[in-house]
């Protein structure tokens, strides 16, 4: 096992493969190891596809070798969530409902990694139909972060962020849709975006909520994730919400890493009780070197991101109810009860009795509920109105300063079980997060430290306009610079749940 | 307005429109849930939204739309691989309860 | 309560209640793709051959709407004096069905692409504005074959077999506002109204409204109020009402129901009810009062539609001569009375008089062979007169050949004869059955001498002057040339020798 390759980025590894110092092939592979040395105690993947891996690495290999040009990351190896279509590998979306499903096509996303020459190791574990704060909602088992094995990684993508963690793939995509790339990432110690809404497509993304969910990618630098951000993103004609303009130059604003002169503001809602102490600390530090890096910090207040929670678990749940209503055991997955003494509609409800977890049947209900007539004016229509307001916050707030930062989620890594009977607790770890989801801009999490209290991971947020996804990246990664400077070293070298180092 | 508490048998009504066969176990579990959720989650009605639109997307898109030229389809035999149970060349499911007396 | 078993007969029931209608009216596109994928839009194919995972609604599929539809959407409210909405979204109904792929239907709810319309019908002789509440667009479902039950339908089968070839072809719906004030003429309006609705279509081309293959499907609303009572009674929604007779029968049907129904004091429930075709009654279904809540909410996988004001312009000056319009311009190209149109518009033979014309015929002559032979031999055979294997052309022609003189009516009829029977065309006809008509003088003569001296008595009475009575030895010429005879010729004849 070649512990020197896996520890690389994505970038290195591109340049690597492509300056032909190391082969696609041996790179995949060691990164397999790692998987197979790891994963037993980590669960990050649900499927991991060796053989077809190798055969993409090679092909690259091939490519190189007749000459052709690569792409930027070619080569590199990538975890994906599993709730994105592959045609070659089994997509269960973390729910026994859709155990061993194979789909007949690939995502989007799925089709211009490939093309891109990205080499995609496996499936991610998620929470089921990415519900979920904790990946704990999986039907097969939770993920584990590798900074504490006791601890849960996030969620939805906690999969994406413990294999990035733990050196199993310098890449992963995940999709966001109340936090769920950007709250593992911070709990994790890495970095991942919430792009832009439309910025890459729904196409092949097995729907949790249609308007919110936003496929994005996690990595462990910054310009690693700029670099996938860009491989990943662009317009899709079957995708009807996919944004039609160019996508943001955020590989470039990755390098150019500079803030002076940029106007930064620190939300006033996002912070206060319910916040750890050790959380608000770093973001404050964080907050300070922004502003001895040249940028002019005030503060801004977005009085309805008060009510971004309630709004959030009101749409979310109601698109969902929708959404999943299709798994019905009639034309795909589990079916249960099918034994001719039951009508069709039984054999439905059994299925789906047997097929979903606690936390999808009760966003189900909960979505019927706010859906139902006599109910939608007071709830799912009062929650579309209040999404407007905060739409028109953020609005406000970027008239006065270029991105919005804060924590990007109130607490560190909690430990497994500590919220799992408790749907209300569980919600509040996506405080921070979630508006930007209903606004449909652009956000990112970067790593600034870790909390005193307990030694784990704090994530800075960062927001930015819809289409001003560069924005996040120049931060960010000024950010980044500045704290590697003041640690000497990444912060992952500390990450020391697998006892490796 | 002060939010419902949501009572067993609303529970059970949902369950039911949402075809999910829950055991009286679970309906008891998730209907003192869904009281603390729907509770919270009724903060909403607390925001004065006179006139104001309800959002419809990030950004303003219209009018997305597809020319009318014909695409390879998947096939019968690709769409029928997953399937629970099929037979001459449809899905079979189960009797369906009948819409007319 | 039972329900009383007795219909009271429609002329009845309409002395002593008001019938509503109202119709709801599902058009299949004939787009060549489907609403929301590049699927083919087809009927018969072999099932699930023309689907893809957006209308299978497989896992992560998402729909893109179709222009096409859309536009053939506008040109149907414009037709039907509809406003199009300057902006307007899809939304989805919510509910589980096998036929469905996705458990929901994407359809328009609050929002429909056409409003407040309407459609002029005329009925007995008499003009009925039936009003459009709304013409919106929605995705249709896949198809069901039951399995196991007695006659194949849904009721006592053990399994069904699904195919989603249906499944995603562009729907169109039209429903009416309530009409109110036909009387006794309720079936008849609701019928004629589905028959221009129909004709509109066609006319348009957006769709080839066959209801026998259910691009056309219809679902009538019938509600009866006490005669003169400004209060609405309670309506029942009819469906599987297959063809045009179908919609006449049910709403008669209904009518005649709910009457006997209200007459014993009691109450119309309000519900669905199945039409069957064998009895031309109808059965309860689901119960209406335990209605469906369909949770609607706007399709957030859509964004809205905005017609542009320009492309609604175009779309309207490009609109073709719809079947009002052609009527009255016919009509008056051929000075017809009201009357005559409405015998042929309800022998629906106007299509067919007015490409007999278009090739040739003079219009009187067209629908003298259309409105009567041809219709004769058509209720004789229980056909509709379209289905006749005879073209306006050929029509034309016979047509052609009688105005000339080479036939004269009934060897005409004899040519028809024999394109019905696949015999050919006229002329193959008349030349293979030696039918034309001998003017030849030479050829008449021995004939016209042959009948003057079997009836020597006519021949005196004509030579004393009495010239009617040549028409008896006309007949005998005509019996003996086996109706080949030139008529008239031979009357000159006669008269010629006996003079």
């Amino acid at each position: 096992m070649d512990g020197e390759l896996i520890r690389r980025t994505a970038a290195d590894l591109a340049a690597a493969v492509a300056g032909g110092e190391v082969s696609a092939a041996e790179v995949t592979q060691a990164h397999l190891d790692r998987i197979a040395a790891a994963d037993d105690r980590l669960h990050a993947f649900l499927h991991v596809a060796a053989e077809p891996a190798l055969a993409a690495a090679r092909a690259v290999d091939d490519r190189r070798a007749a000459g052709d040009a690569l792409g930027p990351l070619a080569g590199v190896p990538l975890a994906l969530k599993d709730v994105f279509t592959t045609a070659d590998m089994p997509t269960t979306c973390g729910s026994r409902i859709l155990a061993g499903w194979l789909p007949p096509y690939d995502a989007t996303v799925t089709r211009r990694l490939r093309r891109a020459g990205v080499v995609i190791l496996g499936k991610a574990n998620m929470d089921e139909f990415a519900m979920g704060s904790s990946t704990e909602n999986s039907a097969f088992g939770p993920s584990r972060n590798p900074w504490d094995l006791s601890r849960v990684p996030g969620g939805s993508s906690g999969g994406c962020a413990a294999a990035v963690t733990a050196f199993e793939a310098p890449l992963a995509v995940g999709t966001d849709t109340g936090g769920s790339i950007r709250q593992p990432a911070a709990v994790c110690g890495i970095v991942g975006t919430k792009p832009t809404y439309g910025g890459s497509s729904r196409y092949g993304v097995v729907a949790f909520a249609s308007s919110l969910d936003t496929p994005g990618p996690l990595a462990r630098t910054v310009l690693d994730t700029a670099l996938l951000h860009e491989a990943m993103s662009g317009h899709d004609p079957c995708d009807s919400t996919s944004v039609a303009a160019p996508v943001p130059p955020v590989v470039a604003a990755a390098r150019q890493a500079d803030v002076a002169g940029m106007r930064i503001g620190v939300v006033t809602e996002l912070a206060g009780e319910g916040y750890q102490a050790g959380v608000q600390a770093r973001f404050g530090e964080a907050v300070e070197l922004l502003g001895s890096l040249g940028a002019k910090v005030i503060e801004v207040s977005c009085p309805h991101f008060r009510y971004a929670l309630p709004a959030y678990y009101l749409i979310a749940p109601s698109e969902c109810s929708s959404n999943l209503a299709r798994f019905d055991g009639m034309r795909y997955g589990l079916r249960v009860g099918d034994d001719g003494t039951r009508d069709a509609e039984e054999v439905m409800s059994v299925t789906r009795a047997a097929g979903f977890g606690a936390e999808v049947k009760r966003r189900i209900m909960l979505g019927t509920y706010a859906l139902s007539s006599g109910y939608y004016d007071a709830y799912y229509g009062k929650a579309q109105q209040v999404r407007t307001l905060i739409c028109r916050d953020f609005d406000a707030a970027f008239e006065q300063v270029d991105v919005l930062v804060s924590p990007t989620t109130p607490t560190t890594a909690f430990p497994i079980g500590e919220r799992a009977d408790n749907p209300m607790a569980m919600y509040l770890a996506d405080l921070c997060t979630i508006p930007s989801d209903l606004a449909g801009n652009a956000a990112l999490s970067v790593p600034c430290g870790l909390a005193p209290e307990d030694g784990l991971p704090v994530g800075l947020q960062i927001m930015a306009p819809a289409l001003a996804d560069d924005r996040l990246y120049r931060v960010g990664a000024a950010v980044e610079a500045a704290l590697q400077q003041r640690w000497g070293q990444p912060l992952l070298t500390a990450a020391n749940g697998l006892g490796d180092d | 307005m002060a939010p419902m508490s949501i009572t067993r048998e609303e529970v059970a009504h949902l369950a039911r429109l949402s075809r999910l066969a829950l055991s009286d176990a679970e309906l008891d579990r998730f209907a003192g849930q869904l009281d603390v959720i729907i509770g919270a989650v009724a903060r909403v009605q607390e925001v004065a939204a006179e006139g104001i639109p309800p959002m419809t997307h990030a950004l303003p898109l219209v009018n997305v739309l597809r020319d009318d030229v014909v695409v390879p389809p998947l096939g019968a035999q690709a769409a029928l691989a997953q399937a629970p149970a099929a037979e001459q060349r449809r899905f079979r499911v189960p009797r369906i309860l009948a819409d007319e007396a | 309560m039972t329900e009383p078993t007795v219909p009271v007969p429609l002329d009845q029931a309409a002395a002593r209640y008001d019938p509503v209608i109202g119709l709801e009216t599902h058009v299949e596109l004939g787009t060549r793709t489907k609403m929301f994928c590049g699927c083919r839009a087809e009927f018969g194919a072999e099932p699930n051959s023309a689907v893809c995972p957006v209308c299978l609604g497989l896992p992560g599929s998402l729909p893109v709407a179709s222009r096409a539809a859309i536009e053939y959407t506008i040109k149907i409210g414009l037709a039907l004096n509809c406003s199009i909405a300057a902006w307007c979204r899809f939304a989805r109904k919510n509910y589980f069905y096998p036929d469905m792929p996705k458990d929901f239907q994407i359809s328009q709810y609050d929002e429909p692409l056409c409003t407040d319309g309407s459609l002029d019908i005329t009925c007995d002789g008499r003009r009925f504005r039936v009003g459009i509440e709304r013409v919106h667009l929605e995705e249709d479902t896949g198809k069901s074959l039951h399995v196991g039950g007695a006659t194949g339908r849904i009721h006592g089968a053990e399994y069904s077999l699904v195919d989603y070839n249906r499944a995603g072809i562009p729907l169109v719906e039209v429903v009416t506002k309530p009409v109110a004030g036909t009387g006794a003429l309720a079936p008849a309006v609701a019928r004629a109204y589905v028959t221009e609705l129909r004709d509109l279509l066609r006319a348009l081309g957006v769709s080839d409204v066959r209801m026998e293959e259910g691009s056309l499907r219809c679902d009538v609303n019938t509600s009866l109020a006490p005669a003169g009572s400004a209060r609405w009674g309670t309506r029942t929604e009819t469906k599987n009402v297959n063809s045009l007779r179908s919609v006449e029968r049910a709403v008669r049907s209904e009518i005649e129901r709910q009457a006997a129904i209200l007459d014993a004091g009691g109450r119309v429930r309000l519900e669905t009810r199945h039409f069957h075709e064998d009895t031309g009654s109808t059965t309860p279904g689901r119960s209406k009062e335990e209605a469906q809540d369909y949770r609607y909410f706007p399709e957030p996988d859509l964004v809205p539609v905005a017609p542009p004001a320009e492309w609604v312009a175009r779309l309207r000056a490009a609109l073709p001569e719809l079947p009002a319009a052609r009527r009255a311009r016919l009509q008056a190209e051929w000075g017809l009375a009201d009357t005559d149109m409405t015998a042929l518009h309800n022998a629906a033979a106007l299509d067919l008089v007015a490409e007999t014309v278009a090739a040739g015929a003079l219009p009187a002559d067209a629908r003298k062979w259309w409105l009567g032979e041809l219709s004769r031999r058509a209720n004789e055979s229980g056909i509709e007169l379209a289905a006749l294997p005879v073209t306006p052309a050929q029509v034309a022609r016979v047509s052609e050949l009688v105005a000339s003189g080479a036939l004269n009516d009934k060897l005409a009829r004899q040519v028809l004869d024999g394109i019905l029977a696949g015999e050919g065309g006229p002329d193959q006809v008349v030349a293979a059955r030696g039918l034309a008509v001998v003017s030849d003088d030479s050829a008449l003569a021995a004939a016209v001498d042959a009948a003057i001296a079997a009836s020597p008595d006519v021949a005196g009475k004509i030579r004393a002057g009495k010239k009617a009575a040549a028409g008896a030895l006309v007949g005998a010429v005509m019996k003996a040339t086996r109706g080949q005879a030139d008529a008239a010729r031979v009357r000159e004849l006669i008269l010629q020798r006996l003079a």
